[in-house]
């Protein structure tokens, strides 16, 4: 009796083996054409992920694709003053449970990790996998104070602002949000205003898009001329992105491809913009490595003062004095340094005692280099 | 960390919530920012938020893309 | 560092550097050198210890009890002993319902009897509410050789292989403990090999029971044993379905989370379908496969090397930050 063959996943044919080589054969021959590599930014640490998990990167490089990692890593885009702020909130003040994701927890700073931070009586740090879980923590426990410590980008932004909106319509007296939230598009405006980087092209992130759709990216085509595609994250959903890069640049025709048209449209997700709209404002935010970029973060509205851990706590930020602990995250960060150039990495600085949070976050490209491509290599 | 597969919407809650499956496991995600969904639809979930409906014609539109490299560059 | 922390007993690289920096030293021998999964003491057996600490008792699949008994007669088998007999030493937290406890004792007593191991002597505490999680148990095992493990062996060509699909104890645990708002059919894996005893008159040259750290840890130990780079295939390494639904939704590698009832072997490339069609013969490991093999045209020596469908490379590290404290 022949074995019934077991179904196959949804997923299985983007990760064909098959495919794969295809598309990178069809963006060799591309780049042949071009008769030059290509430097091709990405800005999602999911997309890092991707390329490394797959082993794309080096296939990529011989069919003439260098791939460069930009600020795709919202724990790693987060400066140290943050942390140390919540740190030093959560050292003097009873009864306070911060909640977050667990690799913003590991963060080394001056003031240490807040990991390893021992808390007033009364407090703790409490690691969370969703926002709904920290407001569900605040319903629990009226009498102690509940700060979620949420970094993200457009993608999880929604989900953070709804979170908020649930606790004011419920009219919670315990639940405030320290919001680390951060825009893809001025960034990208920041990265090609300095020239710092030589980028041929972008490929967009998947999901931030399904949030923003293609008109965020526009002006990057437009203004700056520069090809770019908003790409999903299977391998063959990256190597589609990156062969309509690579046509972009042969045909001198810079535009927002959408090659992920199965989730994303052109206009993103109306009402989550409307949510954001609605609960948040933009600012000029500082970011590790790009500094101070206009309308770049998030912060809540004034008329959600109460939820907001910043005024309710009168919390104070004390920027960075500077000091160099040799540690390059903010440069990984721009593309202009790639983890295996720093000097601390596989040295001094490794998954278990990091230096930075690109070695900590599960989407740093440190980390992700580290573990899927070079850690040993580096002994 | 994005997950990029998507996930079928096997009931509705009514609160605004529905169950999604992921080859037998499910989830119970927030429905609000895809008011029009349905059972059986294939959405993306992030941060326990289903924020985008899989276009079924879009996607099989790709998979024929890749049928077509196929034919183009015969197997080496 | 000034304290023993979480990571220390994960599993992972730092309970490597843990055990090879803190505890070897003190007790340095030529039995404990050996670094095997059991001592090997004359005359001819084995002799092992393992302690359990798993959060929840209770978990689909098993609980600490039967784990307890399989994870004892595990590090025996891929140590080429049949396990004969067994201590158990349980430290209770006061307060624990007796009906829990008789639970417990149950699964023990059925697995050990399964599995024809005594249960010879033990040892009771009880702490003090709050001094300890519910119960906590504590075993040895004792068994006759068969066979034993010979890494040094080891060449080009010898095939790598799994008893069976990869990660299942640690996504059940996952699961149950976390509320992800998830149900999923996961169950765990803990299982005993006593089916494997056979096999190390069969070509088996090396095995390793995949406990935390999970598949990705096994095989970089492996290659740190071994004179020659690995090189696995992805697409080979056997998932089941229900898990790879549950690891994309969570993000996590499915090749890092614990097993308790998979084993990892090198076998010699001569006997390697028959190896196979052997398992496949046996109800704990009906889908058994060849994943890679040692080789000497890719990578370098110390590196487990994994191929993706792409054809690209990914190398296999231990286990670093903890994914899931008291897995086992």
């Amino acid at each position: 009796m022949t074995p019934k063959s077991p179904p196959r996943e949804p997923f299985s044919d983007w990760r064909s083996g098959s495919t794969v080589r295809r598309l990178l054969q069809a963006i060799a021959a591309e780049v042949g054409a071009i008769n030059r590599p290509l430097r091709i930014m990405e800005v999602c640490g999911t997309h890092t992920m991707t390329l490394h998990r797959s082993g794309l990167k080096p296939l990529l490089k011989e069919a003439g694709v260098v791939m460069i990692s930009g600020p795709g890593c919202p724990v790693c885009i987060t400066p140290d003053f943050y942390h140390e702020a919540i740190i030093d909130l959560v050292t003097s003040r009873d009864n306070l449970v911060i909640t977050t994701f667990g690799d913003m927890t590991r963060v080394p700073t001056r003031k240490g990790a807040l990991q390893t931070t021992v808390p007033a009586p009364g407090s703790e740090i409490r690691i969370v996998y969703s926002p709904e879980e920290a407001l569900q923590l605040a319903r629990k426990n009226p009498e102690r104070e509940v700060i979620f410590f949420g970094a993200g980008f457009e993608t999880t932004i929604p989900a953070i602002a709804y979170t908020v909106k649930k606790a004011a319509q419920e009219q919670l007296k315990n639940f405030s949000l320290l919001a680390a939230l951060w825009l893809i598009p001025p960034a990208l405006e920041a990265i090609l205003q300095s020239g710092d980087v030589a980028i041929d092209g972008f490929i967009y992130p998947g999901h931030v898009s399904v949030i923003v759709g293609e008109q965020a990216y526009r002006f990057v085509a437009e203004n700056y001329r520069i090809p770019g595609a908003i790409a999903g994250f299977e391998p063959a959903d990256v190597l589609l992105g990156i062969l309509s890069v690579a046509r972009q640049v042969k045909e001198n025709r810079p535009t927002v491809a959408n090659e992920y048209r199965r989730v994303v449209s052109a206009e993103g997700n109306p009402r989550a913009l409307a949510l954001m709209a609605e609960m948040l404002e933009p600012f000029e935010a500082e970011w590790r490595g790009l500094g101070r970029i206009k309308n770049s973060g998030l912060k809540l509205r004034s008329q959600w003062q109460d939820y907001d851990a910043v005024a309710r706590f009168q919390m104070t930020f004390q920027p960075a004095t500077g000091r160099d602990s040799g540690c390059r995250c903010g440069q990984v960060l721009k593309g202009l340094v790639e983890p295996m150039d720093c000097p601390l990495f596989g040295r001094a600085c490794d998954p278990e005692h990091p230096r930075g949070p690109c070695m900590v976050s599960y989407e740093g490209a440190c980390l992700i280099e580290y573990k899927y491509s070079s850690g040993a290599r580096k002994k | 960390m994005c997950l990029a597969v998507p996930g079928k919407v096997v009931t509705l809650e009514g609160d605004g919530t529905g169950k999604v499956d992921y080859l037998g496991t499910k989830v119970l995600a927030n429905l609000t920012l895809l008011p029009e969904v349905k059972v059986g639809d294939w959405v993306i979930v992030h941060a326990g938020f289903a924020i985008s409906r899989l276009d079924r014609k879009e996607a099989r539109r790709t998979l024929k893309l890749f049928q077509e490299l196929e034919k183009l560059n015969p197997a080496d | 560092m000034k304290q023993v922390s979480l990571e220390m007993g994960s599993g992972g690289r730092l309970m490597q550097e843990f055990i090879r920096e803190r505890l070897l030293p003190v007790f340095k021998n030529r039995y404990l050198d050996e670094l095997h999964d059991s001592a090997f003491l004359p005359p001819g057996m084995a002799f092992t210890t393992d302690s359990y600490t798993v959060d929840p008792i209770f978990f689909p699949g098993g609980d600490i009890g039967s784990l307890s008994v399989n994870g004892t007669i595990n590090d025996l088998v891929v140590s080429g002993a049949r396990p004969e007999f067994m201590s158990l030493a349980l430290i209770i937290e006061e307060g624990l319902e007796m009906a829990t406890l008789d639970r417990i004792l149950l699964s023990i007593k059925k697995t050990a009897a399964r599995n024809k191991v005594t249960i010879v002597t033990g040892d009771t505490k009880v702490v003090p509410r709050g001094q300890a999680d519910k119960i906590y148990i504590n075993t040895a095992g004792v068994g006759r050789l068969v066979g034993r493990p010979h890494p040094e062996k080891i060449k080009p060509g010898d095939r790598i292989m799994v008893t069976g699909p990869v990660g299942e104890h640690g996504l059940a645990i996952m699961l149950t403990r976390n509320d992800f708002r998830m149900s999923s059919r996961v169950r765990s894996d803990c299982a005993p090999l006593l089916f494997l005893l056979p096999l190390w008159k069969k070509g088996a040259l090396w095995m390793r029971d995949i406990t935390r750290g999970g598949l990705a840890t096994v095989l970089s130990e492996l290659a740190d044993r071994v004179r020659y780079p690995l090189l696995v295939e992805e697409e080979k390494i056997p998932l089941s379905r229900s898990l790879k639904g549950a690891v994309e939704i969570l993000g996590i590698d499915p090749l890092y989370l614990a097993c308790e009832g998979r084993a990892l072997l090198v076998v010699r490339e001569a006997e390697a379908q028959k190896v196979l069609s052997f398992l496949k013969k046996q109800p704990g490991a009906r889908q058994a496969a060849i994943i890679g093999q040692v080789q000497d045209r890719i990578g370098r020596q110390g590196e487990a090397l994994l191929q993706t469908p792409g054809g690209g490379l990914r190398l296999l590290e231990p286990l670093t930050s903890e994914l899931l404290p008291r897995i086992c």
